[in-house]
């Protein structure tokens, strides 16, 4: 078994440096890096490009790095409910690149698979496509899109173990594993690491192969965005 | 003429049994409630979650467990999750069988535009131009005019585009109408509504070609 364990989030991050590019995981606040994204804000790294779905909410998530002007440059597919980022953006303090979020998707697939870039449908015709190389498929436009090149990925899985394996839960699993082995160093926080031989290998979502660094998370706060309930009878 | 809940009760009509749906947000989240239910249906949300139920009784929220909306919700029996990868796999693969979602313009080509107003703060298209890119099924969920009453049925686009050439049938507070290579074919009329209210209401090309029956729920 070739260990990926690091003793804590401090150690995980090595190696992090200013205008570096970091992919970070989760789909508005469900199964964000928190524990990374916090270390981030405290060694306050600056002129980051974040490849992420989503910018956070003001006092959460991305919105952290935002708040202390950590981030050059967001690409991602929708960054609404985020006040701090408005004004970055409308001011020209930020660049913005958004992309579809499936394209999203593929692009950091891409590079975990080795792929130099990809053909969609999605965006041809519109201002995304605008600038790019398009191909006809079988009478279909398509859009050639890039693998995308990151120096660190932030992944949150719910288990793991030394070896790297990750199990998520849920939909906070969303852009996680598309992101694992998709940068130079994969850097995985779960909420609860177990002991090598005890996740069961026909249950594993990623193989410890895609990360580098694996530590166990702390204070998880897990903040729901939109708490909708219906009432017992 | 029809309130948001008509137009959903509409679009429901047009699910059927053993599709795999995705909903956009708004009127089209709505449409779950009017499914007849001796149908088997089940709802994708894009952020990974296949089996979508109602939302979570009070105290059984969970954060790990949301809709595209990043709402929380419940899974039903025979529920998935997935990445974000495989979920446009099933969208961008034609997996997917049906897409409804709301717009604020569409032209009469079935160009859609419903992610971005120049001058305003545009929060981004999310997973929209996947879904109009790649379904081949695709219902818009609006109200015929906007605010200003200016006909969102178009001859062409005003705003930024979202995808070309890719819807099929619009539901509106109006009318049923669907998109055709010679204009939008006016196919049922809302309870009460005239012909020439549509008329007058649709900026684009109307095919209105005998009579035009009103709706039923």
């Amino acid at each position: 078994m070739i260990n990926k364990k690091v003793e804590n989030v401090q150690e995980a991050i090595q190696g992090v440096k200013d205008n570096m590019t970091f992919m970070l995981g989760g789909f508005g606040l469900s199964g964000i890096p928190e524990n990374s994204i916090a270390e981030l804000v405290k060694i306050g790294v600056k002129g980051v490009t974040c490849i992420s779905n989503n910018a956070g909410v003001d006092d959460f998530g991305l919105g952290l790095l935002l708040q202390k002007h950590q981030i050059k440059k967001m690409i991602s597919s929708y960054v609404g409910e985020n006040d701090e980022f408005e004004r970055q953006m409308l001011s020209g303090e930020l660049d913005v690149e958004l992309i579809p979020q499936g394209t999203l998707a593929e692009r950091c697939r891409a590079a975990q698979a080795g792929f130099p870039a990809i053909y969609t449908p999605a965006g041809f015709g519109t201002e995304v496509a605008e600038g790019k190389e398009t191909r006809d498929f079988d009478g279909k436009m398509h859009v050639l899109e890039y693998a995308f090149k990151a120096d660190f990925a932030f992944v949150k899985a719910w288990k793991g173990d030394a070896a790297g394996n990750l199990i998520f839960k849920g939909s906070a699993r969303n852009f996680n594993p598309c992101m694992c082995g998709a940068a130079t160093i994969t850097v995985a926080e779960v909420e609860e690491l177990v002991p090598v031989g005890t996740l069961d290998p026909n249950q594993i979502h990623i193989p410890g192969i895609f990360v580098q660094r694996i530590f166990q998370g702390e204070n998880y706060e897990k903040r729901i965005e939109q708490r909708t309930v219906r009432q017992r009878n | 003429m029809l309130d948001k809940i008509g137009i959903a009760k509409r679009i429901a009509k047009e699910v059927k049994d053993g599709y795999y749906v995705n909903l956009g947000i708004g009127i089209p989240t709505l449409v779950a409630n009017y499914v007849r239910d001796d149908i088997e249906v089940d709802f994708q949300s894009e952020n990974g979650v296949l089996g979508m139920g109602p939302f979570p009784f009070e105290g059984d929220e969970d954060a790990d467990i949301i809709n595209a909306g990043k709402q929380t919700i419940t899974t039903l029996p025979g529920a998935s999750f997935f990445d974000s990868a495989m979920s446009f796999s099933m969208i961008r693969g034609k997996h997917v069988d049906l897409t409804i979602l709301g717009a604020m313009e569409v032209s009469e080509n079935g160009d859609i535009a419903n992610w971005k107003i120049p001058g305003r703060m545009v929060k981004g298209m999310g997973g929209a131009m996947d879904l109009v890119a790649s379904a081949e099924n695709i219902i818009v969920a609006m109200m015929h005019t906007n605010k200003k009453g200016e006909s969102k049925l178009l001859k062409k686009c005003s705003l930024p585009l979202t995808g070309v050439a890719c819807v099929k049938k619009i539901v509106t507070n109006l009318a049923v109408l669907e998109v055709t290579n010679k204009g939008f074919k006016l196919i049922e009329r809302a309870p009460g509504v005239s012909i020439d209210e549509i008329k007058t209401a649709t900026e684009g090309t109307l095919i209105i070609e005998g009579s035009i029956p009103e709706m039923s729920f």
